[in-house]
């Protein structure tokens, strides 16, 4: 632990606070308007001041400063949470962002007067359907999940457009929550699909449910079990042999950059995780951006505004009769596709595929060299990541979970444990390629340890972690009487 | 490549281990027909000293609120930013850290939660507030859901007087539930609270207002919760959290729910995102939020401790019938958010308030001082105003534009009803000269 020399900290900026005490800076009013408030009528003034602290600039930075050294982030451990691509994100990104051209720019500037922005948009744009092997792709998403939902409204439309009515997608039981979620709130009944021991779709019980009625097909490619489906191209014929569209979730895009494109394999939708695959930082939940491409028969109904070029100029443009509409009051996450951009201009065609070939051989190596000491999900090799099974470990009373916790006291971040929900006992572990093989050795030597830990001494890992600002929390205290806001005591 | 720490003797040694040759023997289960064959076709890779001349190249193209004096709102604001913001977020261990799912590795952003979730209820008088939403448009979407999900009820109220981007977002969201939209009139630039009882019933789920609206007009929002109320509907009131040091909290007027756009507080305004979008709402309905929670425990020793909580609720656990399909949402401007409102404290945003609205007034006063000109709407506004030009907005923001001053939004393109006006925001930021200078250009450009 980087910080173990420090007494625990135990502050909330509330119980910083004393009356009178300022760290703002405003200047005096020069407008003769006085009192200030004059022309606002009694009626819409705040009666009660809100009872916001009062601290020093310095109290501020420290107290902000003590609780980020509560965290563990890439910057200071390995974070081999699967599905969520933790890789380094590169400082040269946040100076980009930062450029007062890109992060003071008003969204309702004139077009004219953001042609830089628009330009860099429209680029990203390019490159993100180059990648992917898509026609068009919209940056308007604001995360993944809306990304899905964008795309559903999408496939919605072009069946309505159509004249068909199908009301069912079908999604694999193996897929990430904001799946189903995404997809029954375009609307639609969603329709589990078994997947076979191996983690891949059971071709039998996708052909049962492939009827008239089915929309789309959503699968996560490669999926969440870090296995490429070898079947992919032939499910997607098979979709649309019966009119049903195939989306891709691209969470994982990670392994594929450059070795093969979603539209190759026969996709007419798919998202993009910027947040992930494209370096912009997870930010402790967000924000992220989830730009989503598709065929060109997908077109019409992107959301408005699309960013086109007209000659020489870059436009917004709203004339688009058959869009989904809008999904944010602007353009999208802007600060992330400026990130993204640079990352993807830093790497090249050639650097991106290095990516996911390092991504896949760090994945494969840490599947080899855990393989003895625990279960693997599905024979590799895998892609980016592996999924392994704390199953052998559950009989000696050692749970995923355990396991997770017992990492954070060795120094790592823990794998994404329990998901996906068909693998009992999951730790999906996705080590990228901006990890060295020291670290991965580092990485496999302890969680090695922890298994030989769970056949002699399980009731230590029980106790796991003791190195953290906290140990293990209350889970159902806090559900059960849950306390969401400080209400000014302990 | 700089990012990419395997060197070729480390690559050989992994593959060994693996019991492979190449990593294109790891790549077996991708059909051959799909692979890519050829290099993908992107500009080549740039150095880094070249690539920041190029992206500073792209940035000069651009109008921002440094080189330009701003006046332009409509939801997104020029408001100060202090400079720990930029310093504090930029700490790997909050920029770099995931979602918060192993609290003990992650007290740090739990605790920056809490305290955000503090202060946004505590801002707008409501129980509860959320660990954040997309934006201000995506907040409003999902509240109309909500209170749709609470009440079975099929038809949302929208008052014309609601930024209509905020509008559009709704009503992509409302697609697939199959809500109905209903506009509720504001002719006067307020809402038309007659019509308002009349468009609002026993089929209404809620009734939206904003305060201060898309005109920059103050609501009577106390009387919208009484027709809301008395159709047994929701109020979702839409309110701008740094105007609420000195406007009254919504909830102590009635709101069910609040959402709104928290770009105001500390956050960038980067071309429209990330933004950052609040939602509160009442105690009743904390299990029907969207959105991640967090909840303060305690640890096995006893020591205090905070946790995501009310799980259940998330597309993780619920999947299909998850009360929001969002997983990640905007933290790093939550904590922007959050540390804005530690430093203004609670002088500071009442000061933000007063300055807005006192520079707001003089700015009103002295453009509908230029022949011609005039205030469209005759009602108490806030810190933005609708102005009605005698000659094309568009063109006399072009021309303001050619003397650095970033005039305001011409209405056409939103809104064709007032094709004539131009709407003019102003921030604590804005002098009394950069105003005087405004006046002036204006008074030129519409002569
Ligand atoms: C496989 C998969 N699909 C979808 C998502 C949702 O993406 P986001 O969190 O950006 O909304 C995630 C990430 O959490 C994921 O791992």
């Amino acid at each position: 632990m980087p910080y173990d020399n420090q007494p625990a900290y135990d502050r909330l900026v509330f119980e910083l606070s004393s009356p009178g005490r300022m760290a703002f800076s405003l200047p005096e009013s020069d407008v003769p308007v006085e009192p200030a408030l004059a022309a606002v009528p009694e009626k819409y003034r705040r009666r009660q001041p809100a009872a916001l602290p009062e601290v020093s600039e310095l109290d501020v930075v420290r107290h902000y400063s003590r609780l980020s050294q509560m965290n563990y982030g890439i910057d200071t451990h390995f974070y081999p949470l699967g599905s969520c691509t933790m890789k380094y994100n590169p400082r040269i990104n946040e100076d980009a962002a930062r450029l007062a051209g890109f992060a003071r720019l008003h969204p309702l500037a004139a077009e004219a007067l953001s042609q830089g922005a628009l330009q860099l948009m429209h680029e990203l744009a390019g490159m993100l359907a180059e990648i992917a092997g898509m026609d068009a792709v919209s940056l308007q998403p604001a995360a993944g999940a809306q990304g899905e939902l964008a795309g559903v409204l999408m496939i919605r439309a072009y069946h309505e457009a159509r004249g068909e009515k199908r009301t069912k997608v079908l999604i694999p039981d193996s897929a990430h929550g904001t799946n189903p979620a995404s997809t029954a709130l375009a609307g639609y009944e969603v329709i589990e699909v078994k997947s076979d021991a191996e983690g891949q779709v059971d071709l039998g019980d996708l052909e049962r449910h492939l009827a008239a009625d089915v929309a789309a097909f959503m699968i996560t490619v490669p999926n969440t079990l870090g296995n490429f489906e070898p079947r992919v191209t032939e499910i997607a014929e098979l979709c649309h042999a019966r009119g049903a569209q195939v989306y891709m979730d691209g969470a994982n895009l990670n392994a594929i950059l450059g070795l093969t494109r979603p539209g190759d394999l026969g996709f007419d939708v798919c998202h993009f995780n910027l947040h992930k695959t494209f370096t912009t930082p997870h930010g402790g939940g967000g924000p992220g951006a989830g730009p989503v491409g598709v065929k060109a028969h997908l077109e019409p109904f992107l959301p408005v505004p699309v960013v086109a070029r007209r000659e020489q100029t870059y436009v917004l443009d709203w004339k688009r009769p058959q869009s989904i509409g809008k999904l944010q009051a602007f353009w999208g996450n802007f600060g992330m596709h400026v990130r993204a951009y640079t990352y993807i201009r830093t790497m090249g065609a050639d650097g991106l595929r290095a990516v996911s070939e390092n991504a896949v051989l760090n994945a494969n190596y840490v599947m080899k060299r855990l393989e003895q000491h625990y279960d693997v999900a599905a024979p590799g090799p895998c892609m980016h990541e592996c999924v392994l099974s704390a199953r052998k470990q559950k009989k000696l009373g050692v749970t995923a979970m355990d396991i997770a916790k017992r990492l954070l006291d060795l120094g790592f971040y823990a794998p994404s444990t329990y998901f996906p929900l068909i693998v009992e006992e999951a730790l999906m572990i996705e080590p990228t390629e901006t990890e060295s093989k020291e670290t991965l050795d580092a990485f496999c030597e302890a969680m090695i340890r922890i298994a030989r830990e769970a056949e002699t001494a399980p009731e230590a890992i029980h106790q796991a972690p003791v190195t953290t600002p906290v140990r293990r929390l209350d889970q159902t205290r806090a559900a059960r009487e849950p306390n969401l806001r400080w209400r000014g005591q302990r | 490549m700089r990012y990419l720490p395997n060197t070729p003797q480390n690559q050989r040694a992994m593959l060994d281990a693996i019991g492979v040759r190449s990593v294109e023997d790891l790549l077996v289960k991708i059909p051959a027909k799909a692979r890519l064959s050829r290099p993908l076709a992107l500009p080549p890779a740039l150095a880094e000293s070249d690539l920041v001349r190029h992206l500073r190249g792209l940035a000069a193209r651009n109008a921002d609120a440094d080189s330009f004096t701003c006046f332009l709102g409509a939801g997104a604001y020029d408001h100060y930013v202090p400079s720990p913001i930029s310093h504090l977020v930029l700490r790997g261990e909050f920029l770099t850290a995931y979602t918060p799912y192993q609290p003990e590795a992650s007290q740090g952003t739990l605790r920056t939660i809490y305290e955000y979730q503090t202060m946004i209820a505590e801002l707008t008088g409501m129980d509860v507030a959320n660990a954040s939403i997309y934006d201000g448009g995506s907040s409003l979407a999902e509240a109309v859901l909500m209170a749709h999900a609470v009440n079975g009820r099929g038809e949302i109220a929208l008052t014309g007087a609601v930024n209509p981007l905020y509008r559009r977002v709704v009503e992509t969201y409302v697609d697939g539930p199959g809500l109905r939209l209903r506009e509720v009139p504001a002719p006067a630039g307020v809402t038309d609270l007659d019509a308002a009882r009349r468009v609002v019933g026993g089929k209404t789920a809620a009734l939206v207002v904003q305060s201060p609206n898309f005109y920059g007009c103050l609501e009577d929002v106390t009387a919208a919760a009484e027709i809301a109320h008395a159709a047994g509907a929701l109020l979702i009131v839409v309110s701008d959290p740094v105007n609420l040091g000195v406007l009254e909290a919504p909830g102590r007027q009635g709101a069910d729910v609040v959402v709104g756009e928290g770009q105001g507080l500390g956050v960038p305004l980067g071309f429209g995102g990330p933004y950052l979008g609040v939602f509160a709402a009442k105690q009743d309905f904390v299990r029907r939020l969207p959105g991640r929670l967090v909840g303060a425990t305690v640890d096995l020793d006893g020591a205090r401790g905070f946790a995501l909580t009310l799980q259940t609720r998330e597309q993780h656990i619920r999947r299909a019938k998850a009360t929001s399909n969002i997983c990640t949402n905007v933290a790093l401007c939550a904590l922007m958010a959050t540390i804005y409102l530690a430093i203004l404290g609670k002088q500071g945003l009442v000061r933000v308030g007063e300055l807005s609205t006192a520079k707001a007034h003089y700015a009103a006063r002295r453009l509908a001082e230029v022949p011609g000109v005039t205030l469209r709407f005759p009602q108490p506004f806030f810190k933005e105003f609708t102005l009605k030009l005698p000659k094309s907005p568009e063109r006399v923001a072009a021309r303001l534009a050619r003397q650095n001053i970033l005039a305001g939004l011409p209405l056409k393109g939103l809104d064709r009803k007032h094709a004539d006006c131009l709407l003019v925001a102003v921030t604590e930021k804005r002098t009394k000269d950069e105003i005087d200078a405004f006046a002036d250009a204006l008074g030129k450009a519409v002569a």
